[in-house]
């Protein structure tokens, strides 16, 4: 057998092993990745960032744990450039695992804004945010279609309590908060389908600012809304969540995780790289053959 | 990190390995590891759904009458059918009564239909045609150097793609001569599309395997071990419990190397 026809038969879990070695290795080493900011990302951030105290700015975390890798480090460097900057923040979870991993994102925010901190040059003194006043978690209600529809007529409709049971018209930051026409903006953290119904059911139907938070894979799919002007803002995947940590200064898991993802790619780059040349010669080799 | 939540990020931690395990070849521990995750999520699914949905949605709304006369002296007696149509889906389990289930579907059904159809038509195929008809600003061409969305270069690369594109997926006319070099071109397009999609998705598979390193040495190992003084209540249990998740993986390749050992010496 030919070193050809060896690279076409290479047992497949040699190529998970050394993929996995590399990723290790990336993570144990030190240096700093390059991150350029896309104008999707940018957009975002500069509409939060001009925002003015009090205004509110609506959170969608629906996405499950599995997601949580590329999604979740959005959430907290959103709610934390939420809270330094005294926006209120109305938060909902359409995805049914997570619930907790917004109420787990709050309690770390409020815990890491409660320190002074300096971002962009700009100091911040640490502050406490209080539930019912700073903002608000309306929890999870099955069938997202529907409820992005009902919160369009009322909140109180499909969330007539928060996550934590208490009535809605009796928290502070809820009074003369009818539906999407009093926030300044909606930004769905999503994985499948329910950034299809924003769309459709939400801002379609309501007419708000809208941008999406997405996984990877969703990723390339939703650029055509870019275009057309549905939505104002696109994060995609972990390098998404990377570039919205920097625009913050508020380094996080994603541009922690932006080592493994370079030497991964390039791994799997020459991989592609080697496997078709390999592909190619055994191809020729046969057709020298006349095979 | 005290030592029960310690426990439980070690049983986290062992259930991430167990997982990761299939990549070798299916195993029992992977095979635990899946079926824990397909039970919890369905129980959880289930509680969830009905603290979130059935109980605020109709019990509670039922629930300032007396189900004795089945909350027709509830304010809100009306709330009765559809928890009468929910209870009529169960009738599939039946052969026999089947055919009930249809009627709540079919309402189920009529209303999703009403309400997505004009909102995804308009939404996601019209406004997306108007956005690609758009008349292509020249002055644009001039302006920024680059492939913006913005840009007079972006705009034609849309316009063209999408026809070709189109062309591509058109069958009822051969594809050669002029409609050939289109459609060709469409598959080009569609390739670069595919290309974007495929690297998307290893950025994905990537920051699921990242996220687990990162679980794993931070959560894990370096509460184990008190790296850099991170956790202060480290002592020898922790370590414990780590070994304890390390001997069941070791003991497990040990185990399959000593079972092809076997098999050689048989063969």
């Amino acid at each position: 057998m030919d070193m050809f026809a060896k690279m076409m038969a290479l047992d497949r879990r040699w190529v998970f092993l050394t993929l996995a070695i590399v990723c290790v290795v990336a993570y144990g080493l030190t240096f700093e990745v390059p991150i350029l900011i896309n104008d999707e990302v940018q957009s975002i951030y500069n509409f939060i960032d001009t925002l003015k105290p009090g205004q509110i700015v609506f959170i969608a975390v629906d996405y499950d744990p599995s997601n949580q890798a590329e999604l979740q480090p959005m959430l907290y460097a959103l709610m934390e450039q939420c809270f330094r900057k005294d926006l209120k923040v109305i938060i909902t979870a359409l995805s049914q695992n997570g619930p907790g991993m917004a109420d787990q994102a709050i309690r770390d925010v409020s815990d890491s804004v409660k320190l002074d901190r300096t971002y962009n040059g700009v100091n911040y003194p640490g502050r406490t945010v209080e539930r019912g006043k700073d903002y608000v978690f309306l929890g999870y209600k099955p069938y997202p279609s529907l409820i992005i529809l009902g919160m369009g007529q009322n909140f109180r409709i499909p969330f007539p309590t928060d996550y934590y049971g208490t009535p809605i018209d009796s928290l502070p930051l809820m009074k003369g908060v009818i539906n999407y026409d009093q926030v300044a903006c909606v930004i769905s953290l999503a994985a499948g389908n329910i950034a299809d119904m924003w769309i459709a059911d939400g801002q379609g139907r309501y007419n708000f600012k809208l941008a999406f938070g997405l996984t990877g894979v969703m990723g390339a799919d939703y650029y055509p809304y870019l275009s057309s002007k549905q939505i104002f803002g696109i994060m995609a995947g972990q390098y998404g969540a990377a570039q919205y940590e920097k625009l913050t200064d508020n380094k996080g898991m994603a541009q922690d995780g932006m080592r493994i993802q370079l030497l991964a790619h390039w791994l799997i780059i020459l991989f592609i790289i080697i496997g078709n040349i390999g592909f190619f010669a055994s191809r020729r080799k046969l057709k020298e053959q006349g095979k | 990190m005290d030592f029960s939540t310690f426990l439980w990020t070690s049983f986290a931690a062992f259930l991430t390995l167990a997982i990761f395990s299939f990549l070798y070849k299916d195993n029992p521990l992977y095979k635990f590891a899946e079926h824990l995750f397909v039970g919890v999520s369905a129980g959880y699914f289930v509680v969830i759904l009905f603290h979130n949905g059935l109980s605020p949605n109709l019990l509670q709304r039922l629930s300032d009458g007396d189900w004795y006369y089945l909350w027709l002296n509830s304010l809100r007696p009306w709330y009765i059918i559809p928890g009468i149509l929910g209870i009529l889906m169960f009738s599939r389990f039946s052969k026999k009564w089947a055919w009930v289930s249809r009627y709540p579907m079919a309402i189920y059904i009529g209303i999703a239909a009403g309400v997505a159809i004009p909102l995804e038509m308009t939404n996601r195929v019209l406004r997306q045609m108007v956005a690609s008809m758009t008349p292509i600003n020249w002055g644009n061409f001039l302006g920024s150097g680059y492939l913006d969305i913005a840009s007079g270069y972006s705009e034609v690369i849309i316009l063209t793609g999408a026809v070709s594109a189109l062309v591509y997926f058109f069958f009822s006319t051969p594809h050669r001569g002029a409609i050939g070099g289109i459609a060709k071109y469409g598959i080009w397009i569609l390739m670069l599309g595919f290309g974007a999609t495929f690297g998307f998705t290893v950025m994905n598979r990537i920051s699921l395997f990242a996220n687990r390193i990162q679980f794993l040495w931070v959560n894990w190992m370096k509460n184990a071990f008190n790296v850099k003084g991170v956790n202060p209540q480290a002592d020898t249990s922790y370590m414990l419990a780590f070994t304890v998740v390390a001997l069941i993986f070791v003991g497990y390749v040990v185990w399959e190397i000593m079972k092809k050992f076997r098999k050689a010496e048989t063969a």
